[in-house]
C-alpha cells in the first residue's frame, strides 16, 4: 500500500477557558499544521511541553475535533465521520498511550481488555476471538499465563506489552503512540522499542510516534517532525534532522541534550 | 522517578492499618447485623406482639415480664422497638436505593456529557441540596400525602444531590484516565463505555457513602415520624415512639430512652460500617 | 593514568560517608532489603551521581541521609556520617536541625514540594527563619537575592507570586534557591530534572555546576538518565536492586564500564549524537527486594554469567578506585570482547 495514510491539512486547535465572556481566554494548542504520513513509515514527532504534539495526536484519533482544517485518514475526513463509518475507520487506527497505570480499566483482566476490541467490532466467534487474543499475546512476547492477570499485577513493561497487544489485535493500518516509553526504566524501554520495531515489520504497520525523548525518536523514526508552540518548525529524514538540523530551535534542542560522550568533553 | 519508594510503601501502609480497619468493620457489622435481624425476624424475636395492649400493665418500668417496660396503652416496649427496626430498615433501604440509583445516573451523565447538560443538572442538584432536608421532606409529604412509602420517596429524593455529586467527581476522575480514551479509540460506543468502563470504577465510593446514608435515612425517618409524617400509629417507629415518649419523660423515661438508644446504636453501626468499608476499599491500602 | 579520587582530601572527612548501609522494610511477604550493604562517599566540591532504575534503592538511600524514610523502613545496619559526625540514629529533633541547614534536598516534583497557598519569597526564606531565627522581612529579602542567584528572571516581582504561576523550570529553581538559603555542605537532588523539558534541564544542570564551582558544595545527584550523569558528575555509583554494582570516575564508567549491567545499560540507552542500528535490551526484570537471589543479583539477566555467579561477588578493583562487583574481573584480566561505552558506538550507515 502506498500513498498517504494520514494527512493533516492546515489543522488548528484552539481551547477556550473561562465561562463568562470577559474571563474567556483562548489558547492555540496546534497552529496551522499540515503533515503527511506515508503508509509504511514511522514518523516521529518530537517537542517539549506545550508544543502541541499530544493534541495533534488526539485529533488524529478523533478524540478531539480540529477548530479548523481537516484530518484525513486514507483520504476521508475523519472529523466528518459518524456512527458506523467512524467505527470502521477506528478499526484501522489504534493507539498506545503513555502512563501504563491509567491505560487500563483496573477492574478488567488482560483477557477482557484484549477481547473488548474484538467484541466491539464483532470480529469472529467467541472461540476464534480467544485464539486471536492468545496469538496477539504471543506476538508481544507474553505467554498465556498473563491472560488472567489484572493490570496492577503487571510490571510497567508488561503493561506496555499488553497496550501494544490491544493496539494491534484488530490488525490496524496505523498505530499512534503517545510517549509509550516515557514512564519505563531504560532497560525495559529498550525492550519495548524493539518490540515496536519488530511488530511494525511483522504486521506492516505505519507509526505516528510522539515523544519528548530525542534519543527514542532518533532510534525509532524514519522521518522526524519537530514541533514548537503548536507549529512544525522542521521536518525531514531522521538522519538529516539529527546530523544537520536547519532550524535554530532544532539546533538548540539537540545542543541541550546532555552530552554522553565523555571523552570528547574531557578533551575540551 | 522515585519508583523505589512506591511499591514498598504501598504494601506497607496496608500492613500498618490492618488492625484498625477490621475493628471498625467488625463492630459496625455486628450492630448493623443486629438491626437487620430484628427487622427480618421481628415476629419471631419479639416476646410479645407489638400491637397487643393490656391497659392493666400500662406505664410499667422494666421488669422480668417486660424487659424494657410498657408504654401508655400497655404494649411491650421491647417488642415495639424490635418491630420499629423493620420500618427503619425498610425506609432506609428504599430511600438509599432511590438516592443511589438516581444520583448515580445523574452524576455520571452530567460528567460524561459535560457542557450544558452538566450545567443544567448540577444547578438542579444544587437547588435540591440547598433545601434543609426536613423542610424538603415536609413539603414533599404535604403534597404527596403522608405514608411510609411517600416518606421513602421523599428521603430518597433528598439523597439524590449528594450521590450525584459523588458520582460526578468519581466519573471525572475516571475520565482523566487514559483507558476511557483507549476505549473510544478502539471504537466503543458511549453506552458500552458508560456501563463497562465508567460505572464499575465509580461504584466503590458510592457504596461507602450509601452505608453512611443509611444512618442518615434512619434519622430522617425518625424525624418525620416524630413529626407525625412518617409511620402512622399503631405502626411502631423509633421516631413516633420518641414522640410519645417525649410526653412521659417524667414518669416513664424508658419510653423515650429505648427508641433513642436503639437509633443511636443503629446509626453508630452504619457509620462504623461505612468507615470500615472506606478503609477496606482504599486503593492505597489494597495489597 | 591511575589516580585516586580527585576530590578526596586527606585533611578533612568526606562531606557524606555512607558505610555499609542496609535498609529493610518488614512486609507481609517477607523482609524487603531495599538498600543492601551500600557504601558511598561524597567529597566537598564533588558531584556524585547515583544511577539506577526503579527498585535500585537510590531514593531510599538519599532519604535515609535526611531521616525522611517512610516509617516502616528501618536502618538495619551501617552508618551515615556527615563531615565525620555519625548521624545514623540521630533523634528526629536533631535531624530536623540538619535538614535545610547542612543538608538540602531537591525533590523530583518541585510543584508538589511547594506550598500552593504561600508566596514564593515566604517559602524560599523559610529556612532562614526556622534555622537562624531571621525575621520574616529580612528572610524574604534574602529570598529575592537567592532567586536572583539561581538566575530567575525578575526575581523581585516573581518572588511575590505563588508557585502555580511559575513554570516547571522556575519552580525547580525556586527549590534550588530554597536549598541554598543556608549554604549547606551537601545538596541532595533526587531526579530534579526528570520532569523538565530538555532545554530547561540544560539550564538547571548548568546552574548546579555553577553552585558547585562558587560554593564548593558537595552534590549527590540521583537519576536514571545516563546522559545527565555524563554531563554533570565527577564520580558515579551504579545501583541495582539495592546494591552498588560499580563505582568510579565518570570517564571510566562511560569509556570502560566494567560491570555487565553498566555495559548493557549504556547500550540500551538511545542516543542522539550517534545512531544505533539496534538497541540492546536487557531481558528479564529487576528482582523484587524481598525476593533477592542468593548469588550475584544481576546474574539471571546477565549474558556473561557463569558458575561463580552463584555467590555474590565483592567489590573487585578494576583500576585505582574504580571497582565493580563482578567475578569476571577476577583471575586473568581477560579483556572480554565488547563494545564499551557510548563513544565507541559506530555510526550506522543507514538512518535509524
Amino acid at each position: 500500500m502506498s500513498g498517504n495514510l494520514l494527512q493533516f491539512r492546515s489543522v488548528t486547535k484552539e481551547f477556550e477557558s473561562g465561562l463568562l465572556p470577559w474571563t474567556r481566554r483562548r489558547m492555540r494548542a496546534v497552529d496551522d499544521v499540515s503533515l503527511d504520513l506515508r503508509a509504511g513509515e514511522t514518523l516521529g514527532i518530537v517537542g517539549e511541553s506545550g508544543s502541541g504534539k499530544s493534541t495533534l495526536l488526539r485529533m488524529a484519533l478523533r478524540l478531539l475535533r480540529p477548530t479548523s482544517g481537516q484530518v484525513l485518514f486514507d483520504g476521508r475526513d475523519v472529523g466528518a465521520l459518524q456512527g458506523n463509518d467512524l467505527k470502521q475507520v477506528r478499526r484501522r487506527m489504534q493507539a498506545v498511550f503513555q502512563d501504563p497505570t491509567s491505560s487500563f480499566n483496573p477492574r478488567q483482566s488482560v483477557r477482557q481488555i484484549l477481547l473488548a476490541p474484538l467484541e466491539v467490532h464483532g470480529v469472529g466467534t467467541r472461540d476464534s476471538r480467544l485464539r486471536q487474543v492468545g496469538d496477539t499475546l504471543d506476538l508481544v512476547g507474553l505467554n498465556a499465563t498473563f491472560i488472567d492477570r489484572y493490570p496492577h499485577q503487571l510490571s510497567g513493561g508488561q503493561r506496555q506489552r499488553v497496550a501494544i497487544a490491544r493496539a494491534i489485535i484488530l490488525r490496524p493500518s496505523l498505530v499512534v503512540a503517545d510517549e509509550p516509553t516515557s514512564a519505563l526504566d531504560v532497560s525495559v524501554q529498550a525492550q519495548i522499542l524493539n518490540l515496536f520495531k519488530q511488530t511494525k515489520r511483522e504486521l506492516g504497520l505505519t507509526y505516528l510516534f510522539v515523544s519528548h525523548n530525542l534519543g527514542v525518536i532518533r532510534y525509532i523514526s524514519d522521518r522526524v517532525a519537530v514541533m514548537r508552540l503548536g507549529r512544525i518548525v522542521e521536518i525531514g529524514a531522521a538522519h538529516d534532522i539529527f546530523t544537520n538540523p536547519q532550524h535554530e530551535y532544532t539546533q538548540a534542542l539537540l545542543a541541550a541534550v546532555p552530552d554522553a560522550d565523555v571523552t570528547r568533553r574531557a578533551a575540551e | 522517578m522515585s519508583a523505589a519508594l512506591t511499591p514498598a510503601t504501598a504494601s506497607v501502609r496496608h500492613h500498618g492499618v490492618n488492625w484498625r480497619r477490621w475493628r471498625l468493620l467488625a463492630i459496625g457489622g455486628t450492630l448493623v447485623g443486629i438491626v437487620i435481624v430484628c427487622a427480618l425476624f421481628a415476629e419471631v424475636i419479639a416476646p410479645y406482639s407489638p400491637y397487643d395492649l393490656d391497659v392493666a400493665v400500662m406505664l410499667q418500668g422494666p421488669s422480668a415480664m417486660h424487659w424494657l417496660g410498657t408504654d401508655e396503652i400497655g404494649r411491650d416496649v421491647l417488642s415495639r422497638a424490635i418491630l420499629a427496626a423493620r420500618i427503619s430498615v425498610q425506609v432506609a433501604l428504599v430511600a438509599v436505593g432511590v438516592g443511589l440509583v438516581g444520583g448515580t445516573i445523574i452524576g455520571i451523565v452530567a460528567a460524561y456529557f459535560g457542557g450544558w447538560i452538566d450545567l443544567a443538572l448540577m444547578r438542579l442538584m444544587e437547588l435540591l441540596f440547598s433545601f434543609p432536608a426536613i423542610l424538603l421532606a415536609v413539603i414533599l409529604l404535604a403534597s404527596l400525602g403522608t405514608s411510609i412509602l411517600n416518606a421513602m420517596l421523599a428521603i430518597g429524593i433528598i439523597f439524590i444531590p449528594g450521590f450525584s455529586r459523588l458520582a460526578r467527581v468519581a466519573t471525572n476522575d475516571v475520565l482523566r484516565q487514559h483507558y476511557v480514551d483507549a476505549a473510544r479509540t478502539v471504537g466503543m460506543g458511549d453506552g458500552r463505555i458508560l456501563l463497562r468502563e465508567i460505572l464499575p470504577n465509580v461504584v466503590t465510593p458510592l457504596l461507602v457513602e450509601a452505608a453512611v446514608a443509611f444512618a442518615y435515612a434512619v434519622l430522617l425517618e425518625s424525624a418525620l415520624s416524630f413529626l407525625g409524617l412518617g409511620a402512622q400509629p399503631p405502626e411502631p417507629s423509633w421516631g413516633n415512639m420518641l414522640n410519645t415518649g417525649r410526653g412521659f419523660m417524667a414518669q416513664a423515661p424508658w419510653l423515650g430512652i429505648v427508641p433513642g438508644m436503639a437509633m443511636f446504636l443503629c446509626v453508630l453501626g452504619f457509620n462504623l460500617l461505612g468507615d470500615g468499608l472506606r478503609d477496606a476499599f482504599d486503593p492505597h491500602l489494597r495489597e | 593514568m591511575a589516580e585516586a579520587r580527585p576530590h578526596r582530601r586527606a585533611d578533612r572527612p568526606a562531606t557524606l560517608a555512607i558505610d555499609r548501609l542496609r535498609i529493610e522494610i518488614a512486609m507481609q511477604r517477607g523482609v524487603a532489603r531495599v538498600v543492601d550493604d551500600v557504601t558511598l562517599e561524597v567529597w566537598p566540591g564533588e558531584v556524585v551521581g547515583v544511577i539506577g532504575e526503579s527498585g535500585s534503592g537510590k531514593t531510599m538511600t538519599a532519604l535515609s541521609v535526611l531521616g525522611l524514610m517512610p516509617r516502616p523502613a528501618r536502618i538495619a545496619a551501617g552508618d551515615i556520617h556527615l563531615q565525620g559526625q555519625v548521624i545514623t540514629r540521630l533523634p528526629d529533633a536533631e535531624r530536623r536541625k540538619l535538614r535545610g541547614d547542612r543538608v538540602a534536598f531537591i525533590p523530583q516534583d518541585a510543584l508538589r514540594a511547594l506550598n500552593p497557598v504561600l508566596r514564593v519569597d515566604r517559602q524560599v526564606g523559610e529556612p532562614l527563619n526556622i534555622h537562624r531565627g531571621t525575621p520574616w522581612e529580612k528572610a524574604k529579602q534574602r529570598a529575592v537575592e537567592l532567586l536572583g542567584a539561581v538566575h530567575l528572571p525578575h526575581p523581585a516581582e516573581r518572588a511575590r507570586e505563588y508557585p502555580h504561576q511559575f513554570s516547571g523550570g522556575m519552580q525547580q529553581r525556586a527549590m534550588i534557591a530554597m536549598g541554598l538559603a543556608l549554604e549547606p555542605e551537601l545538596l541532595i537532588a533526587d531526579e530534579p530534572t526528570t520532569a523538565l523539558d530538555v532545554t530547561v534541564q540544560a539550564q538547571v544542570l548548568k546552574l548546579l555546576r555553577e553552585i558547585r564551582d562558587t560554593h564548593g558544595t558537595a552534590i549527590l545527584f540521583i537519576t536514571h538518565d545516563l546522559g545527565v550523569i555524563a554531563e554533570l558528575c565527577d564520580w558515579v555509583y551504579v545501583m541495582y536492586a539495592g546494591a552498588v554494582l560499580e563505582q568510579g570516575p565518570v570517564e571510566r564508567l562511560f569509556g570502560q564500564p566494567a560491570h555487565p549491567y553498566t555495559q548493557m545499560l549504556l547500550r540500551a540507552t538511545p542516543t542522539v549524537r550517534t545512531v544505533q542500528a539496534e538497541l540492546l535490551s536487557i531481558p528479564g526484570q529487576i528482582p523484587q527486594p524481598f525476593d533477592l537471589p542468593a548469588g550475584c543479583r544481576f546474574a539471571d539477566r546477565c549474558p556473561q554469567r557463569f558458575d561463580r555467579c552463584a555467590r555474590e561477588p565483592p567489590h573487585i578493583q578494576v583500576e585505582s578506585e574504580h571497582t565493580a562487583r563482578c567475578w569476571l574481573l577476577e583471575g586473568e584480566p581477560v579483556r572480554l570482547p565488547h563494545e564499551s561505552g557510548i563513544d565507541a558506538m559506530r555510526p550506522s550507515t543507514r538512518s535509524g
